[in-house]
């Protein structure tokens, strides 16, 4: 008996100086294709390396699945241990419900505002000077990816702009190939309009639109040329019939399909089916007319919970995140652009290079999720897909939709 | 499946039932048996789709068409689909969650249907005013969409200290399931003559003696129904499951979700077709050995117009 | 228990046993309907929250073209499934009760799809009626260059290819039910309706049918419940494509609330749903169950 308290008391007393540092957390994400789960991978090890354990609540499905799950679970008041959300306007009224943990103690500690480039993540993740969230990543839209391999049937050189690629239309159908691969879903046909407005309306157009809700200008006739182009887009894309975002990369790997206008996330596929940015693929940041990329990404909260060692283990997570060493692992699996400018980046390909010199250059704007609330986004999501969809819908009759849909933006 | 289909087929030869057998090649019989056997075609087709994609590997199945059988037979989508497809980080397949989908299946289909089938009882035999309000209401239940429920559910069970948990849960798909079933059992219930009720009565039966000496034991048949509605709407729930639970408890239907939703460059329609028959096979089953009872059941002479 | 119990003894036994039947349909069913209709009138976005805007949900609504593309949708899926269910439900219940061979190996057949989820079912028939490797593409192997059948990926006729699925998944139950039902009328009746010679057709449409009553109220309760929620099915085969074009009401509400972030937009969009249920559904309550009382 003796003995049996002895031992108990000598394992508590070697377990409990652990326990205090270890703590089981549990995160919901909704990142479960090739590239992205490999650099949660990457997250996950970090955590688990320092003492702490990443109990992985994947949801596959993005955000329409995932995120009635996850703002149940927050007002259930049974929360998770930390959750991506897009930062920006996503987590607004959970913030101003008071559901969401401050982090900014970590956030001055560590100082982040010093070193995550550009400051707009971190004002993302601000609100009345608190911060919120630790942003993990930079993605882009504007980027347009295309296959060496089927330039190379069709006899032609890999196009260097929009124009170009257009003008290769005819080679690329007499060889077989799809012009331009389209997912049906309607965030692609919305995703791939705003890469088609900045590079050919600009970026000063797009601000106008997207920033102050000008829904003049979404009806200038400079407006009626992205249309135009889009309208073309819409053609080029018209045998394309792959649901998925990841299905459509697939094409352009394989050389099925020209090209695809995608966020640079693609570039995570590319990387898993082996593929070498300049040598099979060749990517054009702002369609190559305006080299511009916009600064979205993915973010983590951490709902406010009641024990302080949850919310110790939260505060370590945060840290991690935005630690160099998990900047570069996490993202050179993903495809996206570190949050930080002082990371090492002699090991990235070339396209992630041309997409951090754009970064340098402050050629940036800020991304959809952080201008327009999800509802003006949906609703733009239901227009463009139906435009990309029905031949018959004219370019005069989107544009007046599209301006209307502005006119009562938030 | 092919096991299945062969209990089938032994079922089928253990003979006909009912009365003598007609001229096997009459002009009726023909008429019957070709417009069956066409039906069944279409039925049987998706069935077929599904158990030779998932017999074939992936370049087989980019070249052929999906009707063709496979050249070269390989179980391995079934041992991915099972123990090794990725959820994320988790690469344990739908093994990881099938137990959780038994422990949430089993409570929710006895609760669910020991509610309705009280309820459908008392509707039919035991009225009283505004019973039928109540009952008119809980239809039009039965039209309203989950997904509006969901916020004030989640509401709820925080009040009543449930979220989270198993019960939780099962009391969700009680509520979920109370309408059609209680319609079920209480139009099952209107069909049992009135006189057996009285005699019942008479003999000094109260309302709980009649329910489980008189009514259950002559309710195969709905309770069949009912079972097989149940199991079949509680096992393939994916949104109640995810949404009132936490990982520990996440039901198959989530794994599988993520197994198909989740594209790893190409789909592997083989691996797909696999988790889906895979996560299929428990309402199958239920229904292969409960078709019997079904029948059964009514061949007892239960049913009285 | 050897006296007759009392009224009142007989009256609280079966509302004790009805008390959690009526709780939940006052909580849940009418307390959350009540909740839902409240907040449709507000401005709630990702959080249910009592900022009232009137009825600007609703106008906002009814200007959205998805939303006429699911209303028109549904009541075209919505008819055809209805009719079509129980129809074929009876037919094949019928041919079923013909005393054949092999009517347990037919009825599992019928009944097998009702087993997988509609995610299952959109997936399976997404792949069949894909135009490059299903139908389309066996058929035009067979010689018939020409033949043409892509539903899924014509707008015209997307909605078809989702009915099909959906009649795939959901007859066998119907048919199920109403052979349940077929089983319940009394053999004399056969008998009698033979001896006067009456046509076998006949006796179906004017004696039978009738008498199934009870069988096809819950028939169609089944399926119009189906027909209001129709929307993993469509999630799973089409998501709603192509463009718009089979888009549905459940979806839509789905969409606003989650991924739009719009509370408020989904709940005058469900509120609709409700109220021409309730439009169609009361005075056929009323008929059906208002009439009569038994003691």
């Amino acid at each position: 008996m003796k003995n049996w308290k002895l031992a108990a008391w000598l394992c508590a007393s070697v377990a409990l100086p652990v326990m205090a540092h270890a703590e089981e957390l549990e995160v919901t994400h909704w990142w479960t294709s090739g590239g992205e789960a490999a650099a949660v991978g990457e997250l996950a090890k970090a955590f688990d390396a320092s003492g702490d354990t990443w109990k992985d609540g994947a949801i596959a499905g993005s955000g329409g699945v995932a995120r009635p799950i996850i703002i149940s679970r927050i007002m259930g008041g049974d929360p998770m241990g930390a959750t991506q959300l897009n930062h920006g306007r996503d987590a607004e009224e959970l913030i101003a419900a008071g559901l969401l943990q401050d982090i900014t103690d970590v956030a001055e500690a560590e100082g982040w505002r010093d070193i995550i480039k550009p400051i707009s993540l971190l004002d993302a993740c601000t609100v009345d000077g608190k911060v919120y969230c630790a942003p993990i990543n930079i993605h882009s839209w504007q980027w347009m990816w295309l296959s060496n391999k089927a330039f190379a049937d069709a006899g032609v050189p890999v196009p260097a702009n929009w124009d170009e690629f257009v003008a290769d239309r005819e080679a690329l159908e007499k060889a077989g190939k799809i012009p331009l691969a389209m997912g049906q879903q309607s965030w692609q046909s919305n995703g791939a309009f705003g890469v088609i407005a900045v590079a050919i309306g600009g970026p000063d157009l797009w601000k106008k639109i997207n920033v102050d809700k000008d829904a003049e200008a979404a009806r200038s006739p400079e407006m009626t040329k992205v249309f135009e182009q889009a309208d073309i887009a819409r053609q080029l894309s018209a045998k394309s019939t792959v649901q998925d975002w990841n299905q459509a990369t697939n094409m352009v790997i394989t050389g099925e399909a020209g090209a695809q206008i995608m966020g640079d996330w693609a570039q995570g596929e590319f990387a898993v089916a082996g593929q070498v940015a300049g040598k099979d693929y060749t990517c054009l940041p702002g369609l190559g007319v305006n080299k511009i990329i916009s600064t979205g990404g993915d973010a983590f909260y951490f709902p406010v919970n009641e024990d302080p060692e949850v919310t110790a283990a939260q505060k370590r997570l945060a840290s991690l995140i935005v630690s160099k060493e998990v900047q570069v692992a996490f993202n050179s699996k993903k495809g996206s652009l570190p949050i930080r400018g002082d990371v090492d980046l002699s090991t990235v390909n070339d396209c992630t290079k041309q997409g951090l010199e754009i970064l340098a250059s402050g050629n940036i704007l800020p991304d959809g999720t952080m201008t327009l609330s999800a509802d003006t986004r949906t609703q733009l999501d239901d227009l463009l897909t139906e435009f990309w969809s029905t031949p018959s819908m004219t370019v005069a009759d989107v544009q007046e939709k599209y301006a209307s849909i502005i006119e009562t933006a938030e | 499946m092919a096991d299945v289909t062969h209990a089938l087929g032994v079922r089928a030869k253990a003979g006909p039932r009912g009365a003598r057998p007609k001229p096997l090649f009459s002009r009726r019989n023909i008429m019957v048996y070709g417009t069956l056997g066409l039906v069944s075609l279409y039925y049987l087709l998706p069935l077929w789709v599904m158990v030779v994609t998932s017999l074939k590997g992936m370049p087989e199945i980019r070249l052929g068409n999906v009707f063709a059988p496979p050249v070269e037979i390989t179980f391995q989508p079934w041992v991915k689909a099972w123990a090794e497809a990725c959820t994320g980080l988790n690469c344990d397949g739908l093994s990881r969650g099938f137990f959780n989908s038994v422990r949430i299946l089993i409570p929710s289909v006895i609760c669910s249907i020991a509610v309705a089938s009280v309820s459908g009882y008392a509707l039919s035999m035991w009225k009283f005013r505004g019973s039928e309000v109540f009952f008119t209401i809980l239809m039009i239940g039965a039209f309203v969409p989950y997904q509006i429920m969901i916020y004030p559910i989640v509401i709820l069970l925080r009040e009543l200290g449930l979220y989270g948990g198993l019960w939780g849960l099962v009391l969700v798909h009680t509520v979920f399931g109370l309408p059609i079933l209680t319609l079920l059992f209480r139009n099952y219930f209107a069909t049992v003559p009135e006189e057996l009720f009285k005699a019942a009565r008479v003999d000094g039966a109260g309302f709980w003696a009649i329910f489980f000496k008189i009514m259950m034991p002559m309710s195969l048949p709905i309770f069949v129904v009912a079972l097989i509605l149940q199991v079949t709407g509680i096992w393939n729930d994916f949104l109640f499951g995810v949404i009132y639970t936490k990982p520990d408890l996440y039901p198959m239907t989530v794994q599988l979700n993520n197994i198909v939703n989740s594209v790893q460059g190409v789909k592997e329609y083989n691996v797909n077709m696999a988790a889906t028959l895979l996560t299929g096979l428990v309402p199958l089953t239920i229904y292969f050995i409960s078709g019997k009872l079904f029948v059964r059941g009514i061949a007892a002479g239960a049913v009285k117009g | 228990m050897t006296q007759r119990p009392t009224r009142l003894f007989r009256n609280a036994s079966s509302k004790l046993a009805l008390v959690p039947m009526i709780t939940i349909t006052l909580v849940v069913f009418v307390g959350c309907t009540l909740w839902t209709v409240l907040y449709s009138f507000t401005k709630s976005k990702s959080l249910p929250r009592l900022d009232f805007n009137g009825l600007d949900n609703y106008a906002r609504l009814w200007k959205t073209s998805r939303w006429l593309v699911s209303i028109e949708n549904i009541a075209i899926y919505g008819v055809l499934s209805m009719v079509l269910s129980l129809t074929l439900g009876f037919l094949l219940a019928a041919l079923l009760d013909q005393k054949i061979r092999f009517e347990d190996t037919f009825r599992t057949i019928l009944l097998y799809p009702f087993a997988l989820s509609f995610i299952v079912t959109g997936l399976v028939w997404q792949w069949i009626l894909n135009p490059d490797f299903g139908v389309q593409h066996v058929v035009r192997g067979l010689g018939f260059t020409s033949f043409e059948f892509d539903p899924l990926y014509n707008p015209e006729i997307v909605i078809y290819g989702i009915l099909i699925a959906g009649l795939w998944q959901g007859t066998g139950l119907i048919m199920c039910i109403m052979l349940a039902g077929l089983r319940g009328i009394d053999e004399d009746i056969w008998k009698a309706a033979r001896v006067d010679g009456i046509p076998m057709w006949k006796t179906y449409l004017y004696v039978v049918i009738p008498m199934m009553r009870p069988v096809f109220i819950t028939a169609i309760v089944l399926i119009a419940a189906g027909i209001v929620k129709v929307y993993d099915l469509v999630v799973a085969q089409t998501s709603g494509g192509p463009g718009i074009a089979s888009e549905v009401p459940a979806k839509y509400v789905y969409d606003y609330m989650f991924r739009g972030q719009n509370l408020g937009q989904g709940f005058a969009a469900s509120t609709m749903m409700m109220l021409c249920v309730v439009i169609v559904l009361i005075p056929w309550a009323y008929l059906e169950f208002g009439g009569k009382k038994r003691g």
